[in-house]
């Protein structure tokens, strides 16, 4: 039996999160009524011409540092030339062989937690298109062009990705950076990232690519997966029933989970690509770089190392905080309170991801500001409050809001730590539980944690419990 | 009232009470009426002129006075004029109202100007003697039976025929020079990126130049003033001191170039040799020079305007505005029908030409091959500009020709541009103005500049015309 391989490259369409359009005045703003975000300029009225928004210009260099490749000192938009209802123009703005991205690369870390570095071989700009709604319509099909126009960095990497989940973990990552990044907004759902896979399948060890195919528009990392592991298996049918795996793009179904041939390349069109006229070649001068260099954020493989290797975190923990660049953002201005950063992460992987599963809600809008969960930690650090407590005052935190310090004060929940107090509350339970007094004294040190039940609950969980603890010992051993 | 008054003959009469915008307005909307064999114009807003004209009369009589205030002008119906029928005239475009002004319109509207109609052209642009309109070919008011130039025919037809006070044009290898010589106005291509391009219908975007046609130089720069300047909404516009029409006069190198002259027929020879004495007795000096590229120009042209008018006509496919086929079967159909039935048959030519040009195969040895030819022309005319101020050259090998006499031969009909092409190439500013006639039909000379010497070309064209009286001729008024 020969041992097959998978060969992938993607190309990602990100859309870019500025305001208005790439070419036009118009905004960007999702879910809108149809046509109410398209101006003259969307709808491709005679006459007039596409100015090119530099926020996009921004946004691609801004990609460009961070997988640390080639910014062209110029660039140039094509036209690509194509008939279709929802390409107002009949030609796409795009660029062809003068990308404003040049040969980069993305590090991306794999579940058993290696890391490899996929070459990206170019990321250019281009605009988006318009939608064709079949559906609302009887017998006729609506054309909505409120997406025309929307600024696109097409991501493209080399086909150096070799099972679906690798291919599924770069999507990931690359979501990851764009997201850090704050070049696009990431929500998939709305289509702000749309994925195409080439894919091919070789014997393992061969060096010459087998034939290849196009899956279009897979636009979830579960898909991304699903899709690509269909395919594969489809190739190696293919092949080891004697086939030949033929060019083409497919398509895959999400729905009954397979990829369907879309149209064959062979009769490949011809967008007769050229330099668009109507805009000048983009001459981008080094001070323009470094004016975006100086706005870059942590990256997130800086910010794995740095959570790993100064914070002390796990592998798991650092991949889990940095996979929600908000996520991680919180984390960060938590632990920047001088709290400790394990406890910070146990928090925030913890209690937060719950909560925040609970109530179906995000880190965009997490009721518990990072000062205050920050002081939470910190009141647990120094001993003002028990951890049991900093839980009761968590929940009222996020359901009432307020400050730690104030619930602290207002609801008397700072620690117990009068050790003459805290004796007296023992020796009252000692003397009511004579049995288990018994117990321990024979040996069953088990019992212990029911001693120090008792005293949290008498003292409403207030007990300092190392002291609790430590008295306890003392006393039942007297 | 004299219907050949100029722009600032027009502007004393109406600062001094001797007529009212109302009553000038009134003037042309009755000689446009008469003239109407002469097919000048698609529009004609008889309503929204008279309303224009009555605030006209009230900003002056507020001392609220524009350059332009009260004087009636035609647009080329390439211009996107909001609320008016913006045609092209193309069958395409027969129904589009436009929702916005060009900024060239918006310009001359804030300086002023009256907008009294919009003026016949070549369909889409794509003609030089204006007979491929939808809307039939204008007459040259010359000679009836011949053309008046093309593509902005009706646009010199009109100021030649005292139908408006100037009118704008535009220029992609010598639609405004060229009419403007056959019948006997004076033109203007600005430098590409001068004017504004936006709202103004495109067919082949890096040529395409908007500009005035006029009575005079002194009136092309008055409506130049007007329509240039820097525009946001136009990546390739650029930034550049506006035109100065009263740039102190030197005595100037005249670069004659021998392949502009060479072959030119005798009767043409004999006017422009008169022009050029006429300059150098003003005190200027003929010096020889060489374009030793010229006679690609027009291949040359002809394939990198025909590739992007292809792109640019693409948007017209009856899906959002435009003709559209009556029932269609499916999207092919829909396409297909529409743009067959919506394009005449030379813009239909030179969307297939320019389709091929583009295509896989052929791209390097058409596109790609006139794009570097493109350049050495432009370098020819630079190295020149090193020998010569300005270049003198004739504008067209002929006089106006009889209408049909060329328009079964696109062939010929393309070599009428060999003398404009070349600085449309170069993105260079050209003016064409009559140097006299020849059969009694007007001649044109061109002053070509380097890049943005508008007013270098204004200037001494200002110089000439007020040495000489061929701009002053006018055809008969065959209704007076």
């Amino acid at each position: 039996m020969t041992e097959w391989e998978a060969v992938i490259g993607l190309e990602v369409h990100v859309q870019l999160a500025t305001r208005s359009k790439i070419f036009s005045r118009a905004a960007t703003t999702f879910g809108e009524y149809p046509n109410s975000n398209a101006n003259a300029v969307d709808i491709a009225l005679p006459g007039v011409l596409p100015v090119l928004n530099e926020e996009a210009v921004r946004m691609a260099i801004k990609f460009g540092l961070a997988i640390d490749a080639e910014i062209a000192s110029s660039c140039r938009f094509d036209r690509k030339n194509y008939f279709y209802p929802d390409l107002p123009k009949g030609y796409q703005i795009s660029q062809l062989d003068q990308p404003i991205v040049g040969r980069g690369t993305l590090p991306i870390s794999f579940g058993d937690g290696s890391i490899r570095e996929i070459g990206i071989t170019r990321a250019h700009l281009e605009e988006d298109a318009g939608k064709s709604i079949h559906t609302a319509y009887d017998g006729l099909t609506g054309i909505d062009l409120n997406r025309a126009g929307t600024p696109l960095l097409e991501i493209v990497s080399e086909p150096e990705l070799y099972s679906a989940a690798e291919a599924a973990a770069y999507f990931r990552e690359l979501h990851g950076l764009v997201t850090t990044l704050e070049i696009c907004d990431g929500n998939l759902n709305e289509g702000s990232m749309r994925c195409d896979a080439n894919i091919s399948i070789r014997p393992k060890g061969a060096v010459i690519l087998g034939e290849r195919t196009e899956i279009k528009n897979v636009n979830s990392f579960r898909f991304v997966e699903r899709a690509l592991n269909y395919e594969i298996d489809r190739q190696i049918a293919v092949l080891e029933s004697g086939g030949k795996v033929v060019l083409e793009t497919r398509l895959y179904d999400s729905e009954r989970d397979e990829t369907r041939s879309m149209r064959s390349k062979e009769s490949s069109d011809d967008y007769r690509y050229f330099p668009d006229p109507d805009l000048l070649p983009v001459e981008i001068p080094d001070e323009l770089i470094e004016s975006v260099r100086v706005t870059m954020p942590e990256l997130p493989t800086a910010k794995r190392n740095r959570y790993i290797h100064e914070l002390g975190l796990t592998d798991y923990e650092a991949g889990r905080l940095i996979e929600d660049p908000l996520g991680a953002r919180y984390f960060d201005a938590v632990a920047e309170l001088s709290v400790d950063a394990k406890l910070a992460a146990n928090w925030i992987l913890g209690d937060v991801a719950a909560a925040l599963n609970r109530d179906e809600i995000s880190f965009v809008n997490v009721p518990i500001a990072p000062d205050q969960l920050g002081t939470l930690l910190n009141r647990i650090q120094d001993e003002t409050i028990t951890g049991k407590i900093a839980k009761s005052i968590f929940e009222l935190l996020w359901t009432k809001g307020g400050s730690v310090d104030g619930i602290i004060e207002s609801q008397g929940l700072r620690q117990l730590d009068n050790t003459r107090e805290l004796e007296g509350v023992v020796s009252q339970i000692i003397s009511d539980f004579p049995d288990q007094v018994g117990q321990f004294r024979e040996g069953k040190e088990k019992i212990l944690g029911f001693f120090v039940g008792q005293v949290m609950k008498a003292t409403n969980g207030k007990a300092n419990p190392k002291q609790v603890n430590e008295i306890l010992r003392r006393e039942l051993r007297a | 009232m004299n219907p050949y008054a100029s722009v600032t003959q027009l502007r004393s009469g109406l600062d001094n009470g001797d007529f009212s915008a109302d009553e000038l307005a009134h003037f042309y909307l009755d000689r446009i009426d008469a003239a109407e064999d002469l097919n000048c114009f698609i529009t004609v807003d008889a309503e929204g002129v008279l309303a224009a004209a009555k605030r006209a009369d009230k900003a002056i009589a507020d001392k609220r006075i524009g350059p332009l205030t009260g004087i009636p002008i035609a647009h080329k119906d390439i211009f996107c004029t909001r609320g008016l029928l913006t045609s092209c005239a193309s069958r395409m475009l027969n129904n589009f109202v436009a929702p916005y002004d060009a900024t060239v319109v918006d310009r001359l509207k804030r300086a002023g100007a009256i907008t009294i109609g919009k003026t016949n052209m070549d369909e889409f642009a794509m003609g030089s003697s204006n007979e491929t309109s939808f809307y039939g070919p204008v007459k040259n008011p010359w000679d009836r039976e011949c053309v008046p130039g093309g593509s902005s025919g009706g646009s010199a037809a009109a100021v030649a025929a005292g139908l408006a006070a100037a009118c704008t044009g535009s220029d992609t290898g010598g639609s405004i020079r060229q009419p403007a010589s056959f019948c006997g106005v004076t033109g203007l291509k600005p430098t590409y990126g001068r004017v504004s391009r936006y709202g103004m219908i495109a067919f082949a975007s890096s040529l395409d130049q908007g500009g005035p046609l006029a009575r005079s130089a002194s009136d092309a720069g008055t409506l130049l003033n007007a329509m240039e300047g820097y525009d946001p909404n136009d990546s390739t516009s650029a930034i550049a001191d506006p035109t100065d029409i009263f740039s102190s006069s030197r005595a100037l190198k005249i670069g004659i170039p021998s392949q502009y002259w060479n072959d030119l027929s005798p009767s043409l020879t004999k006017v422009l040799e008169e022009a050029r004495r006429t300059l150098e007795s003003l005190g200027h000096r003929a010096v020889p020079v060489e374009l030793p590229h010229t006679n690609a120009a027009t291949a040359v042209y002809y394939v990198i305007a025909g590739a992007e008018a292809s792109t640019n006509l693409s948007r017209y496919d009856g899906i959002r505005y435009g003709h559209r086929a009556a029932s269609p079967e499916n999207l092919e159909d829909l396409y297909q029908f529409s743009r067959s039935e919506g394009f005449g048959s030379e813009v239909k030519r030179r969307i297939l030409t320019g389709t091929y040009a583009l295509s896989v195969g052929y791209y390097d040895a058409y596109y790609l091959k006139a794009q570097q030819i493109r350049r050495l022309i432009r370098q020819d005319f630079l190295d020149a500009f090193g020998e010569a101020d300005i270049i003198l050259t004739p504008v067209s090998p002929s006089t106006a020709f009889k209408r049909e006499a060329l328009i079964e031969d696109p062939i010929s009909m393309y070599q009428q541009d060999i003398y404009t092409t070349p600085a449309s190439l170069a993105g260079l500013p050209a003016l064409s103005l009559p140097c006299g006639v020849s059969d009694q039909m007007p001649v044109g000379m061109q002053f070509i500049g380097p890049h943005f010497g508008e007013s270098l070309l204004l200037t001494l064209g200002r110089e000439y015309q007020s040495e000489t009286d061929w701009h002053a001729l006018h055809p008969a008024d065959n209704h007076d």
